[in-house]
């Protein structure tokens, strides 16, 4: 190969990505001052709108926004409410945001939410905030409806998702290896489970993790050896609820206190709430809201008091 | 016409400038962002213990990364192993061996596949390819496997439209000298036009293998992120991304900052990757 075909050889070599992209920028450069003003227009439009939005923003957080955040399990029902709250109260806004429980802890501790949600206990540190309970859960442990199992003990329960149990055989189910599904690290519910359940045991490594109910629901839903974790609200026909040491989680159960797996949805505030706060938190707490909550899957916070108060 | 222009031009420069400094002002803060956060947990439990600790449980402060490094690099392998070969030889397909009409025909096509959201692929390959997997080869379905498959299809549509460009930049009198001394059609490719184009059809490999480690969604959906390391190709796996995408809504204090260090490994690997990469597309075939 002489040097001259050589270097074309080189030449080319290089083509691939250089021709890629500079075909392109060959049309900017033929309308350049075009794109040129445009571009420059687009920046400052785009500016302009960060900067309003920032100063809407600003406005926005007066004395009629009641901003809460936290726990996506407690989220979609903090909309309705705070849906029929605006209704009764129309000059107010209520504002719900996500975020999971740690983060509404954070928010209202940091004060960039007036009401926190978290749909776990708090832990030592967090104790410094007032808790307002305002439903209970129940925590529903669901397998596949072809599933021959039907019931388990906290124990077996436990040794499943620590990965010691294995395979369904030795539940008197098929001669299958059993597909753990779990939460990540750090939600509401696998905080709730882990400390109803597991305790100080470790959930396997080799658990599915997903990051949302209706994805565990749904992977549940399909594969017939899995076993998974989820709101008792949230169970329904597509799944099979298993009972607990002989007992099936419903909302008698877990108001008489039979079924243990059970976790508050928690309110929480910096201080005794005052005005607007403590008119949702009332409005929240009436009886009003909390007769429609078994419908919804939740069980009201007066039946749990009465029952507990009556058991002591 | 020229006159009139000259200062125009300047302003217009100056406006493109300032433009083009805002992306690499935006770049540059996000760097310093992910190093800030990610960095002190990082001295403060080790980096041994990240790059190679095999428990990732962040309420117990264990953070240990190896499970999510070795899926990244798996899932990424896999797709470059399904992706590779079918995107070369439909680019071959399309310039050397396909009709004009043909190929006019199919390319937007093939390019119509990178608009399609990766959520959408996540979701197909939840409902077909994981249950598919799942009866016919065993496994829960959510695997190495499946995510591997999902990101060899997404990664198509980068690696042929580059290759074809490539091998389009190679000059016909390659092809006709070659033709003209007895090679077939196929030999001329496979020893003329290939090699000519290299460089370009490596950055269409490293440009797909960066979308292939990059991609979150469609991953989170049909790996199963188990922080585990996989066992087979049948066995769940999470991804640096996945690890970030799955856990940032809950995660507070030393979790949080943990999920920068993820940020700051994944950084580190990609930097590596490309460097390799380039590498490779540089070095002289040996001959």
């Amino acid at each position: 190969m002489n040097s001259e075909s050589k270097k074309s050889r080189e030449k080319y070599r290089q083509t691939g990505l250089q021709s890629f992209f500079r075909g392109r920028l060959n049309i900017h450069l033929n309308c350049r001052t075009i794109t040129g003003a445009l571009s420059l227009a687009v920046y400052l439009i785009l500016a302009s709108l960060c900067w309003l939005s920032i100063s809407a923003c600003k406005s926005g957080s007066r004395q009629n926004e009641i901003v809460i955040a936290g726990s996506t399990s407690i989220q979609p029902f903090a909309d309705g409410w705070a849906e029929l709250f605006m209704e009764k109260h129309s000059e107010v806004t209520v504002n719900v945001q996500g975020g999971g429980s740690s983060s509404g802890i954070m928010a209202v501790k940091e004060r960039t939410a007036h009401i926190g949600m978290s749909s776990r206990e708090l832990k030592e540190d967090e104790k410094d905030l007032i808790e307002i309970t305002v439903a209970y859960d129940g925590l529903a442990i669901i397998v596949h409806p072809s599933n021959p199992v039907d019931n388990l003990s906290l124990d077996q329960v436990r040794s499943i998702f620590a990965g010691e149990i294995a395979n369904w055989k030795v539940l008197n189910g098929t001669d299958k290896d059993i597909t753990v599904v779990v939460r990540e690290e750090g939600s509401g519910t696998r905080g709730a489970f882990q400390e109803m359940v597991m305790g100080s045991r470790r959930i396997s490594k080799k658990a599915i993790v997903e990051d949302s109910n209706g994805v565990v629901r749904e992977i549940v839903s399909r594969d017939r050896h899995s076993i998974g974790f989820i709101s008792l609200g949230l169970v329904d026909e597509r799944v099979k609820a298993i009972a607990l040491d002989g007992l099936r989680p419903s909302e008698e159960a877990i108001t008489q206190g039979h079924y243990h797996l059970r976790r508050p949805f928690l309110f929480l505030v910096r201080e005794e709430p005052r005005g607007l706060i403590k008119e949702f938190i009332d409005f929240v707490l009436s009886d009003d809201i909390q007769s429609r909550l078994p419908q919804e899957g939740l069980i009201p916070v007066k039946k749990i008091a009465a029952a507990g108060s009556f058991q002591d | 016409m020229m006159s009139k222009s000259k200062p125009n031009d300047r302003l217009i420069r100056l406006s493109l400038l300032m433009v083009a400094l805002t992306a690499i002002t935006v770049l540059a803060v996000i760097t310093i962002f992910i190093f800030e956060q990610g960095l002190p947990v990082m001295a403060k439990y080790g980096l041994k213990n990240f790059l190679f600790g095999q428990d990732w449980y962040p309420s117990e402060k264990s953070f240990g990364l190896l499970p999510m490094i070795v899926g990244s690099l798996l899932v990424t392998f896999g797709a470059l192993l399904i992706g590779v070969p079918l995107g070369l030889a439909s680019a071959i397909f399309l310039t050397e061996f396909s009709s004009r009409r043909l190929s006019r025909l199919l390319k937007p096509l093939i390019e119509l596949l990178a608009g399609i959201p990766s959520v959408v692929y996540g979701f197909l390959g939840l409902m077909f390819l994981v249950p598919f997997i799942r009866e016919n080869l065993g496994g829960p379905g959510l695997s190495v496997l499946a995510a591997s498959i999902i990101l060899g299809i997404m990664i198509l549509p980068t690696i042929i439209s580059i290759s074809i460009d490539s091998i389009r930049a190679v000059p016909d009198s390659y092809r006709e000298g070659s033709i003209a001394l007895g090679a077939t059609k196929w030999q001329t490719v496979r020893m003329v036009v290939l090699p000519a184009a290299r460089s370009g059809l490596v950055a269409g490999i490293i440009l797909g293998m960066g979308r292939a480690i990059g991609e979150t969604m469609a991953v989170i959906m049909v790996a199963g992120n188990a922080a585990d390391l996989p066992a087979s190709w049948l066995a769940p796996v999470r991804t640096l991304t996945s690890n970030i995408a799955l856990e940032m809504a809950y995660a507070s204090g030393e979790h949080r900052q943990a999920l920068f260090a993820t940020g700051v490994v994944l950084f580190v690997i990609i930097m590596i990757l490309n460097f390799l990469a380039n590498l490779a597309a540089r070095k002289q075939p040996g001959r």
